[in-house]
């Protein structure tokens, strides 16, 4: 667009504004607040609330400034600069009567409406509402419909402003909310009320200017000030989207999203959002000992001390393996602790992943989340980033749109919300890809600004590190990488993961990975396998091996374990994240752990006092000193390193070469609801999981 | 107007007959490939002529053939009154009932309506199912008020000229299975004057100014000046 520069006169004061603004955007260009309720800056327009109007001097009537671009205001007859007016008495006039419209029908509830407190509605009627009602007549009333079990619907409450109909439609890349009749009748529903299917539909709730639609498991539950917030990170996926936790007393009752450009904008998943319930249940809130094959509540002594005994044996015969939501802390203690036991195997790559060591380009999401805005050909190979990383298949899903992204699929055929070409599902469809002279090749080689997704179905296999070699010539082939542009990307699923691989948490030599620490475990070779909140395989593979589970809460992992550690979750402590991106972003401790519950690093330091091998730091501050000192990137908060050191760093030295197995590559995340076990203490997550399950069928593909 | 819904009964599935069939490819053609959308309201009348109404299957067929969400087609289908959503009588007398229609006798016929008929309202069939009908605004031919329009597979034609009598002929042909003439009742062709109007416009007291009264235009008089 053009940057043509307009000199306008608004509210007195006289501003060059870019042409292409609207007024709106004009007038908050210079610090006017205007009212709004449709109008939202990553929406289209849609201009139907008119809270907006400005007064237009020479104009017949105030005009929607929404909708109104500065290209078209019209100046004096003696060529003066157009004249715009927010606060006149006439702007003041026509809102008031724009309001008054919007409340004949409103019923009002605000009582008992659950966004009281933090509502467009009863805010901007407080500037422009009047005190009594003219309306004699009878209100309308529209019934409430179903969305599913995460919207609440209160649709007397509508305005019709249409926000959720256009997020659903341009942003969750799913057309499932409509506005169906018209005029006075116009509802806003799912088609036959169906259940949304998004898994960014909770957005809509932040959306909705007024109460209509609102949180279901967080109804009734309390209101906005009597909450603590807090602002930390999420860790359902390695976006690491910045969020907000709001608490009263002990208990999470609600996630929000905090602003973050560069990472999730303002939207979050589902599973983000509604994932609070699951804190609060099945919590290991004690230590516990397994006796006479049952698990029994201990005392910390007793359990710290069973734990040294048990990790003072034969260094060889222990494997440790990290799980998914671990901060850096607890990994960096765990690791220190470890590594002066001795001990060689240790993992945080639970899913067998087959990234690690080598450069730190070779296992990030190098082009940076806000990259895939200028990335103009995209190949996503053995990721559904729909399930592993919605805020990010979001963002992909608006450069398809906006800016002609052309994307391409190897890996399992799903629905990702934008179209792409289906280049196969075998490990063979990417080798065969750069002798290819025709085709999608052609098109990234073409592209200024390739980028190459590399998904853990791709790397979490045998033959991973052939994979990603593949991967990485690939992005040599076709010029990813270069001065100023990266366009590797490793799309991570664990938010712990980056953090574990940049700390080295992966088996030395002679170590065994997390598949070597399976099979050893089975066949008896181990005597002890610790677990770091280590739930996402099949815990029948350890055996009978002594299991040592240090974690939030009682799920697999606990249920094979003879001794328990309980630790805090990611809500209940202060912690280092590094996202997808290798982007470090601190995480801050919104309620307290439950019960007799520690943090992770705590517990080995109280471990590595009892092993008489004490950890150097007493503190968090002190550890942290200690890892930043060994690892600057934690140190470097907020920020992700991008296309740094691209110039130097070779892909095509990615992995091993070899063969690749004849396997398809599958999915990595069966069910986005219940990934970690976080998400399958949570009631609201085990609902939708089999409500979205229930109805999801194959989609006419989003064509809008 | 009121809100709109799906009947609540809807049948197992819906096709579009060979004969419909070709129109939908005519309207199909009229489109690019990526625009197929263009062809909703099209598709949802051929539905609609072919079943009498617009169904649930059919909504969702619709939206299968032009590669649109079906909120989108259900979006279109409630929006527009001239879909009916639940079955109609065969024979859908749509009875004008705005000013001019009213002023020349719209009320005598809602009564033969609703005697012969039953309670206004599409939905509303007569015990033989034949019928429904309902009130609607202007359509536009009120220079032969009062009139209906008569839904049905056949078309949508108008009825012009009524009288109740003639109303009730009309409906006892549409009963006894009669082919019946479309356009006014009155031996009128169209909308021209008829006979008795010919004789008054004839009458050159019309044109001699005789019959106008005087009367003082506003403003006319020069402005007094100012005492
Ligand atoms: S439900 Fe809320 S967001 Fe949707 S149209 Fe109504 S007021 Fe707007
Ligand atoms: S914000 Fe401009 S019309 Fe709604
Ligand atoms: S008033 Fe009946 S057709 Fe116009």
């Amino acid at each position: 667009m053009s940057d043509n520069l307009r000199t306008i006169v608004i509210d007195g004061h006289e501003v060059s504004i870019p042409d292409h603004y609207t007024l709106l955007q004009a007038a908050e260009e210079v610090g006017k607040e205007i009212p709004r309720f449709c109008y939202h800056e990553r929406l289209s327009v849609a201009g139907n609330c008119r809270m907006c109007l400005v007064e237009l001097v020479g104009a017949p009537k105030p005009v929607a400034s929404c909708a109104f671009l500065v290209r078209d205001m019209r100046g004096g007859p003696n060529g003066e600069p157009p004249v715009m007016n927010t606060l006149s008495p006439m702007v003041k006039k026509a809102r008031e009567g724009v309001m008054e419209f919007l409340l004949i029908n409103h019923p009002l509830d605000c009582p008992i409406c659950d966004q009281g407190g933090e509502c467009d509605l009863q805010d901007q009627s407080l500037a422009y509402g009047r005190t009594g009602s003219r309306f004699a007549e009878n209100k309308r009333a529209v019934e409430d419909k179903y969305m599913g079990p995460l919207v609440k619907t209160e649709m007397t409450r509508c305005i019709q402003c249409t926000r959720c109909v256009r997020f659903a439609t341009e942003i969750a890349g799913v057309s499932e909310l409509g506005a169906a009749g018209r005029g006075e009748d116009m509802e806003i529903t799912t088609y036959l009320e169906q259940t949304l299917t998004s898994e960014l539909s909770g957005n809509v709730i932040d959306l909705c200017p007024v109460g209509a639609l609102t949180s279901k498991p967080y109804a009734f539950n309390a209101r906005p000030w009597e909450l603590t917030k807090t602002e930390t990170i999420d860790v359902m996926d390695a976006a690491g989207s910045n969020i907000r936790v709001d608490s009263r007393g002990g208990a999470v009752l609600r996630i929000m999203p905090r602003i973050h450009e560069g990472v999730n904008q303002e939207w979050i998943s589902d599973k983000t959002r509604f994932i609070w319930d699951g804190l609060g249940r099945q919590r290991l809130d004690r230590p516990y000992i397994r006796r006479e094959g049952k698990l029994a509540p201990a005392s910390w002594d007793e359990a710290l001390g069973l734990a040294a005994d048990r990790l003072g044996g034969d260094p060889s015969k222990i494997g440790v393996i990290a799980g998914d939501l671990n901060d850096a802390e607890g990994l960096k203690a765990a690791k220190d602790l470890f590594d002066s036991l001795g001990v060689k195997s240790l993992d945080c790559r639970q899913d067998g992943s087959k990234l690690g060591g080598g450069p730190r380009q070779g296992y990030l999401f190098n082009s940076t989340i806000a990259g895939i805005d200028e990335a103009d050909a995209l190949i996503i190979i053995g990721a559904n980033p729909r399930t592993e990383a919605p805020v990010i298949n979001q963002r992909i899903r608006q450069a398809w749109l906006h800016n002609n992204l052309q994307v391409a699929l190897i890996g399992e055929a799903v629905d990702l919300t934008y179209g792409y070409e289906h280049l196969g599902i075998h490990a063979s469809d990417l080798e065969g890809l750069p002798r290819k002279r025709s085709g999608f090749i052609k098109t990234l080689k073409d592209a200024k600004k390739p980028m190459i997704i590399v998904g853990q179905a791709a790397l979490a296999r045998e033959d991973g590190a052939q994979i990603l070699r593949l991967a990485g010539k690939l992005a040599k082939a076709v010029g990813a990488v270069g001065e100023g542009w990266n366009g590797f990307n490793i799309l991570h699923t664990a938010a712990s993961r980056v953090a574990g691989l940049d700390l080295g948490f992966i088996p030395g030599a002679e170590g065994l990975d997390t598949p070597g620490i399976l099979a050893a475990a089975g066949q008896g070779e181990l005597d002890t396998v610790v677990l770091l909140g280590a739930d996402e395989f099949d815990t029948t593979h350890l055996g009978d091996v002594f299991t040592i589970y240090v974690g939030s809460h009682g799920d697999q992992g606990a249920h094979a374990a003879d001794l328990v550690l309980p630790s805090a979750a990611y809500t209940e402590k202060n912690g280092i994240y590094i996202n997808t991106e290798g982007r470090a972003q601190l995480a801050e401790r919104a309620v307290f752990p439950k019960g007799e519950a520690k943090e992770d690093w705590a517990i080995f330091r109280a471990l590595s006092a009892r092993l008489g091998r004490t950890l150097p730091y007493d503190d968090l501050n002190a550890l942290r000193a200690k890892l930043i000192e060994a690892h600057t990137v934690f140190g470097q908060i907020d920020h992700a390193p991008g296309a740094e050191g691209a110039a130097d760093f070779d892909p095509a030295e990615l992995g091993a070469d070899g063969d690749v197995l004849d396997a398809p590559i599958a999915l990595s995340v069966s069910d986005f609801y219940l990934t970690n076990p976080i998400a399958r203490a949570s009631k609201t997550m085990a609902q939708c999981s089999s409500e979205v399950a229930a109805i999801l069928k194959p989609h006419v593909q989003a064509a809008e | 107007m009121s809100v709109r819904r799906l009947a609540a009964e809807q049948p197992q599935s819906f096709a579009f007959s060979a004969e419909s069939e070709e129109k939908v490819q005519f309207w199909l053609k009229k489109y690019p490939e990526d625009r197929a959308a263009s062809a909703v309201i099209p598709l949802l009348w051929l539905a609609q002529k072919q079943e009498g109404w617009v169904s649930e299957p059919a909504i969702r067929l619709i939206g299968e053939r032009l590669g649109m969400p079906y909120i989108r087609v259900y979006e279109v289908a409630t929006f527009y009154t001239m879909f009916n959503l639940t079955p109609v009588g065969e024979h859908l007398i749509q009875v004008c009932g705005t000013t001019p229609c009213w002023l020349r006798g719209a009320d005598d016929l809602k009564a033969v309506c609703e005697k012969r008929i039953g309670k206004k309202g599409r939905e509303n069939l007569s015990a033989d199912g034949k019928f429904s009908w309902e009130e609607v605004e202007c359509l536009g031919a009120c220079a032969n008020a009062p009139m209906v329009q008569i839904a049905n597979k056949a078309g949508d034609y108008y009825y012009e000229d009524l009288t109740a009598e003639g109303l009730e002929k009309i409906l006892d042909d549409l009963q006894a299975g009669k082919e019946i003439k479309q356009g006014p009742i009155s031996g009128r062709h169209a909308s021209e004057p008829t006979q008795s109007t010919v004789e008054t416009l004839k009458d050159p007291s019309l044109y001699d100014g005789s019959r106008a009264k005087p009367i003082t235009l506003p403003n006319s008089e020069p402005a007094k000046a100012e005492g």
